[in-house]
């Protein structure tokens, strides 16, 4: 029988654990840069004044918010022949977010006061002009403490990507695990160097968030 | 389509089973979460430090690792150090003290953002420190609590797809298994997803519930009795009702 | 007052209070007598407020003792040395103290009964029907037994100060702060909510200190009036001699402010 933990089964894991961090982190900047991009397009459009437009849209976003991220990205994966592993990861957890990120946007836009619209009303700016030199600044400033917070939260969903295949920090683990019948170094040191990561970021981001508060 | 429904026809037991064992882990990690929220939450506003910094470590351990890594180090790695516990039983645990570190943050939020002048009150009518968090702040916080518990509980919902990793075959694991016999990826799992969000909105009638309730006690809005009504009722409907 | 006690209600020995790097109060001295009614007036950030709220112990001082009838409130010496006075000791005093505050502060989740109710039952240990029949009888007095059994957040401003008056009352504190408790209302419901306190003042003997704009209460109601300035009393007299024959510049200058065109004809 093996010892509870061996330091030499962690030495030859760490590598694999590295190579996958890159990927993790990987996925999040993608991810995150689509959810962020998305998003607002979504917020924007759910603010169309038709309802033929924001009921579906209301819809389907509720329903991609309400539903496991895991199930979507097999459905996806399976669904969507040619595209790599990792394309489908990225897109999945890139849209999965843009529904949270829509929100923040929403409570962005919907928290700059009244006035600032007045205003813009007032000097008779375009409409396209007030969003985008009035309004729009105004409100990102706003969301960027929800930014963050999402982006530690993506980075901890990463690992579902295990799910299709990528060989992300936690798949790497698995892998690890699974043909060495020894699981306990690969995932206790995925969790720490998860902690080691996001904790220092959410510390940085609640700085962030007392200062624009 | 028809052998499609033919073959959902012919799985609904499982489907039930599979819901189920979905909500079992639902409502069971809910359950563990929102006392594991008490607790660490109201430890985190301790002025003795033996109570707030072991409550602190704890949160922000269950935070920063993931929810997954969690599942699996229960599952995989636990029996190593002699402790073996059933899927079901370490889905639950997984789920409860994960968003039971994220519904401490809830917790202490809300419990400060109750207004000063409350707390002060209660010094002024020389309330003890449990009495004037019991019937004076919690209830306030409260209040406040409900609609990120809210949040909280779909994303546990969400997260109890995993368990179909950890061998447990929930709503998820039935899902593919649906695909499997029915050879159609976009049937199967647009109706797993469709399963999914009815739970989902379920909860979250109830929970909205719960918190036009929590608010008409605190003499803001209406009675659940009066949102329920808004929408006329049929007599007949209402006979039934009663 | 008619016993021979002439130990003070409230003492005030030296009490530093900070916040900070400002200095709020810098070794402030004064005494209050039994059934003293005292009037704190002065510019805003003079430290009046922060007296109250040395008192009910919402702030905590950093020098200096405050002794409720002699005893010990928040502080003592002990061997030459100031010390904290555990909070059970501070319970036993607080108990005497009451306080109506500027924003009412009444329970939301609770009526306006329950409000009443819920110290003397579960504080000083009356049982609920004791406390229902005092608790209706302040009602009475406030003049919302109509009142009873709505819920807080129902009421204008005045009425939530009036249950919060009788919240207080419930008590049956033998000191009694009022912090402002007209300055968040509409003018017209002043005098409502000032007549309530009226009546209290005449029927009780219930010492009290009271932090006010409103001159013409103070001058009813008080037989005392402090004058403060940068956290010292600058001008101490009956309300009949400070509004009318203000010694120090400054108090002239704060009571002209205040009272504004009228100073000559009140006076």
């Amino acid at each position: 029988m093996n010892d509870i933990w061996s330091w030499q089964r962690a030495a030859d894991v760490l590598p694999l654990l590295l190579e996958g961090f890159r990927i993790t982190v990987l996925a999040t900047v993608v991810g995150m840069a689509i959810a962020s991009v998305l998003g607002l397009l979504v917020a924007l459009v759910r603010r169309a004044p038709s309802r033929w437009v924001t009921l579906p849209v209301g819809f389907l976003v509720e329903f991609i918010r309400s539903t496991p991220l895991v199930v979507q990205l097999v459905f996806v994966y399976l669904l969507v022949p040619g595209l790599s592993s990792l394309t489908i990861g990225f897109l999945v957890l890139g849209v999965h977010y843009a529904t949270y990120m829509s929100e923040v946007y929403r409570a962005g836009i919907d928290a700059v006061p009244r006035g600032q619209w007045e205003a813009a009303t007032a000097l008779n700016l375009p409409r396209a002009r007030t969003w985008r030199a009035v309004v729009l600044p105004q409100a990102i400033r706003k969301t960027l403490p929800g930014l963050g917070n999402y982006a530690i939260s993506m980075f901890k969903e990463t690992p579902f990507l295990f799910a299709i295949g990528v060989v992300e920090m936690f798949t790497a683990a698995q892998q690890y695990g699974s043909s060495n019948y020894a699981y306990t170094e690969a995932i206790t040191m995925v969790g720490i160097l998860f902690l080691a990561a996001s904790y220092p970021t959410s510390v940085l981001v609640r700085r962030l968030e007392t200062r624009l508060a | 389509m028809s052998d499609n429904l033919q073959t959902l026809g012919d799985a609904l037991p499982r489907l039930g089973d599979a819901v189920l064992v979905t909500l079992q882990l639902t409502l069971g990690g809910a359950a563990l979460a929102f006392v594991l929220a008490l607790l660490l939450g109201f430890g985190s506003r301790s002025h003795r430090g033996a109570v707030r910094v072991p409550s602190r470590v704890v949160v922000e351990f269950f935070r920063g690792t993931s929810l997954i890594v969690q599942m699996f180090w229960l599952f995989y790695v636990l029996p190593v150090f002699g402790f073996r516990l059933e899927s079901l039983a370490c889905g639950v645990l997984a789920l409860g003290l994960n968003y039971g570190a994220y519904g401490a943050e809830v917790v202490r939020g809300s419990i400060n953002s109750v207004p000063a002048g409350q707390w002060e009150a209660s010094t002024a009518l020389n309330l003890g420190h449990v009495h004037r968090l019991r019937r004076v702040i919690f209830p306030q916080a409260w209040a406040l609590m409900i609609p990120m518990f809210t949040n909280l509980l779909i994303q546990l919902l969400k997260g109890s797809a995993l368990a179909t990793y950890i061998l447990l075959h929930d709503l998820n694991y039935f899902t593919e298994q649906l695909r499997r016999s029915t050879q159609d990826t976009f049937f199967s799992f647009t109706f797993g997803l469709l399963v999914y969000f009815a739970i989902a909105y379920l909860l979250t009638l109830v929970m909205n519930a719960l918190e036009v309730r929590a608010k008409n006690r605190l003499g803001a809005g209406p009675t659940l009795r009066e949102v329920l009504r808004i929408a006329p009722v049929p007599a007949t409907a209402k006979a039934g009702a009663a | 007052m008619t016993d021979r006690d002439t130990t003070p209600a409230i003492e005030f020995r030296g009490v530093v209070k900070r916040f900070g790097d400002n200095t709020v109060l810098d070794g402030l001295d004064f005494t209050v007598a039994k059934g003293d009614r005292v009037t704190l007036i002065g510019p805003s950030g003079s430290g009046k407020t922060t007296i109250l709220r040395l008192l009910m112990t919402l702030e905590e001082s950093n020098g200096g003792l405050i002794l409720i009838d002699g005893e010990p409130y928040t502080h003592e010496m002990r061997g030459g040395k100031r010390v904290a006075v555990p909070e059970k000791r501070r319970r036993q005093v607080r108990r005497r103290v009451g306080m109506v505050f500027q924003q009412f502060n009444l329970f939301p989740n609770m009526s306006v009964l329950e409000n009443i109710i819920e110290a003397p039952v579960h504080v000083l240990g009356l049982s609920t029907a004791q406390a229902v029949v005092r608790a209706e009888e302040l009602l009475e007095q406030v003049g919302l037994a109509d009142k009873r059994d709505a819920r807080c957040t129902q009421l204008s401003g005045g009425q939530q100060q009036r249950v919060a008056i009788a919240r207080a009352l419930a008590m049956d504190p033998e000191i009694l702060l009022l912090d402002e408790v007209t300055s968040a209302l509409d003018p017209e419901i002043v005098a409502d909510v000032l007549g309530v306190l009226r009546e209290v003042a005449e029927t009780t003997d219930i010492t009290m200190l009271i932090v006010t704009h409103e001159m013409q209460f103070a001058r009813d109601v008080s037989n005392r009036v402090l004058m403060f300035d940068h956290g010292r009393i600058i001008e101490e007299a009956e309300p009949e001699v400070i509004f009318t024959a203000p010694r120090e510049e400054r108090t002239q200058q704060f009571l002209s402010a205040v009272l504004g065109e009228d100073t000559a004809d009140r006076s």
